[in-house]
């Protein structure tokens, strides 16, 4: 192993290590004391993010060029990071309120950020399979972690039958582009594909790009493979569905972005429309489905998808070098939008959780605005940044993507974009007005980290949407070259 | 050398196909976990394939092929455990039976 491979791996290696021995350290912890494995689990989360931010700006490939460190991998590794912070703070709190600490749940999830990152750093299909999978099994064994309750096992299972399903396109997929190419590089790729002699392996390549295609729109929830993403986000448990929401739909974006924009911006001719399809439908089924939901996990799910459809708008023209840059800055940039407030939604919705699935129902919010106005009106803040109306961040992220659909020339999608958007202002606002207008007496749970996380990312939502030029020029700089 | 890599292709593809309709079709989780499994199968004969047609000197197939039983070794046993503790409670894995939430 030489520096530079070090270098590369350097983050990676310290979080795999100090998940091992998480998992051993967290045997001597007695039970009841689990907030330990908790504090533990967040000091090594910590420190990768101190050894990620001291390499920024640093750009080294490793391992015969399998893995990179670059702007890109960067950005979406604080992202990851940040996300399994924020999980473990809310996780704390939730796993001790419904019986369920046990102190394997932190080595998983520092197992399932490692395979995020490395997703991100992967510049090699062999490797992308590989992150693939080691994000993937950990959250399997995540969303089945509320067992014996019934709901939660049969979100695991389901979420582990679809994603071994997707996880077989994917990896056909790899071998059709390996046989079309002759390499699994993605440097290499770009250069055969460049050299242009590929005569019957073009076949293959599309093929086998369109196959990739299919497996990641699973990974990220986009329309039509999103069935699966209800019942997993209503059953999971809610800090498992807070960090999936947000981490594991990264890292699918971070895949797509590394393989289309690095290896495939040839074969757009024949991707785009497929992309500017899957976008459509994504943005149009999420909302209107959405509307008829009375659950808030189910609700909020629907509105995953839908947000992976307005990532997918921006992705749509990929293939054009002029907007190429800002396609990946913009996705980039609604990803982080996204990643906030999602949180800041799901931690209220645990706020307001009780024991057995019980308080998830919209109209369990009725009177939250009288009992309880902090919360209720950090839930406004984030229900008008989902819809990406003022003074939010989301208003700002929505901006930039429709900014860079027109760029491309994909009026048509930016104006399905505006109309599905004005569709989840109905649902959206749905919460508010049950909130403030109707009456009710919930009763909030006032655990200390969780309305840490609440009152952090709603003053983050409102924050940094008066810095979108830094923010932008920080995704910007993470732009693929 | 008489086979032509074609073939070989051809029965991969149709392995892939066989393991897709099995997942689509089957409602036993077991068997739905077995149709990924011949998924995943076909994707070996690919990379054996390609790797012994394509360029038998560079071992990037060889190796690839390796790394996908392993992983397909661990999430088969993730994805057991999960039935298993499904089966225990409710003495069936048939998925049209695993129901409880729809929308």
């Amino acid at each position: 192993m030489t520096q530079s491979d070090l270098i590369t791996i350097l983050p990676l290696l310290a979080l795999v290590v100090w998940a091992c021995a998480l998992l051993l350290v967290d045997l001597f912890i007695p039970k009841g004391r689990k907030g330990w494995t908790a504090l533990l689990a967040a000091a090594g989360l910590a420190l990768t993010m101190g050894l990620t931010l001291a390499q920024a700006g640093r750009e080294a490939s490793g391992f015969g060029g399998m893995l990179r460190l670059d702007g890109f991998s960067t950005f979406l590794n604080v992202l990851f990071l940040g996300s399994g912070l924020l999980g473990v703070a809310v996780a704390y709190g939730y796993l001790k309120r419904m019986d369920l600490e046990r102190g394997e749940f932190y080595s998983l999830l520092l197992f399932s950020i490692t395979g995020m990152m490395l997703m991100a750093q992967a510049a090699d299909l062999i490797v992308i399979f590989l992150a693939l999978e080691l994000l993937s099994i950990p959250l399997y064994v995540l969303a089945a972690f509320a067992r014996p309750r019934a709901d939660s096992e049969e979100a695991g299972l389901k979420y582990f039958l679809l994603g071994a399903f997707s996880t077989g396109f994917v990896v056909y997929g790899i071998t059709l582009v390996f046989g079309a190419t002759g390499t699994t590089s993605l440097a290499k790729i770009v250069e055969v594909l460049a050299a242009g002699s590929l005569g019957t392996g073009s076949l293959l390549l599309t093929i086998g790009a369109a196959l990739i295609l299919v497996g990641f729109s699973f990974k990220v929830a986009a329309v039509p493979f999103h069935m699966w993403t209800p019942d997993v986000y209503q059953g999971a448990p809610t800090p498992v569905t807070a960090f999936m929401s947000v981490g594991a739909k990264a890292a699918g974006f971070a895949a797509l972005m590394r393989i289309f924009v690095m290896a495939f911006p040839s074969l757009s001719a024949d991707l785009t429309p497929v992309l500017w399809a899957l976008a459509a439908l994504t943005m149009f089924i999420g909302n209107i489905i959405a509307i008829s939901q009375t659950n808030i996990k189910r609700m909020l799910a629907y509105s995953s998808i839908a947000h992976a459809g307005y990532i997918l708008m921006a992705l749509v023209a990929y293939g054009n070098p002029a907007v190429a840059a800002d396609s990946v800055a913009s996705a980039l940039f609604y990803l982080v939008a996204y990643a906030v407030t999602s949180f800041g939604a799901w931690s209220v919705v645990m706020s307001l959780e009780k024991p057995d699935a019980k308080g998830l129902e919209i109209n369990d919010f009725a009177g939250l605005g009288r009992r309880n106005p902090l919360l209720a009106a950090a839930m406004t803040i984030f229900m008008l940044s989902f819809t990406g109306m003022p003074p939010t961040l989301g208003l700002v992220g929505k901006f930039f993507l429709f900014r860079t659909a027109i760029e491309g020339g994909f009026i048509g999608l930016a104006i399905i974009g505006v109309l599905t958007s004005l569709i989840s202002a109905y649902y959206y606002l749905r919460v508010v007005v049950t909130m403030y207008m109707r009456e009710g007496e919930p009763q909030a749970e006032g655990e200390y980290w969780l309305t840490f996380t609440t009152v952090v990312t709603a003053l983050a939502t409102v924050v940094l949407q008066f810095l979108p030029a830094a923010l932008f020029a920080l995704a910007a700089g993470a732009v693929l070259k | 050398m008489s086979i032509p890599l074609s073939w070989y292709l051809i029965l991969a593809a149709a392995l892939f196909a066989i393991g897709l309709f099995g997942v689509l079709s089957r409602r036993n989780a077991i068997a739905i976990l077995l149709g990924v499994e011949l998924m995943l199968n076909a994707v070996n004969i690919n990379l054996a394939a390609f790797w012994r047609y394509l360029d038998p000197a560079q071992m990037a197939g060889q190796a690839f092929a390796v790394i996908v039983f392993a992983v397909a070794a661990a999430e088969v046993a993730v994805g057991l455990a999960l039935i298993i503790s499904v089966y225990r409670r409710r003495k069936t894995v048939v998925a049209d039976e695993i129901d409880l939430m729809k929308w």
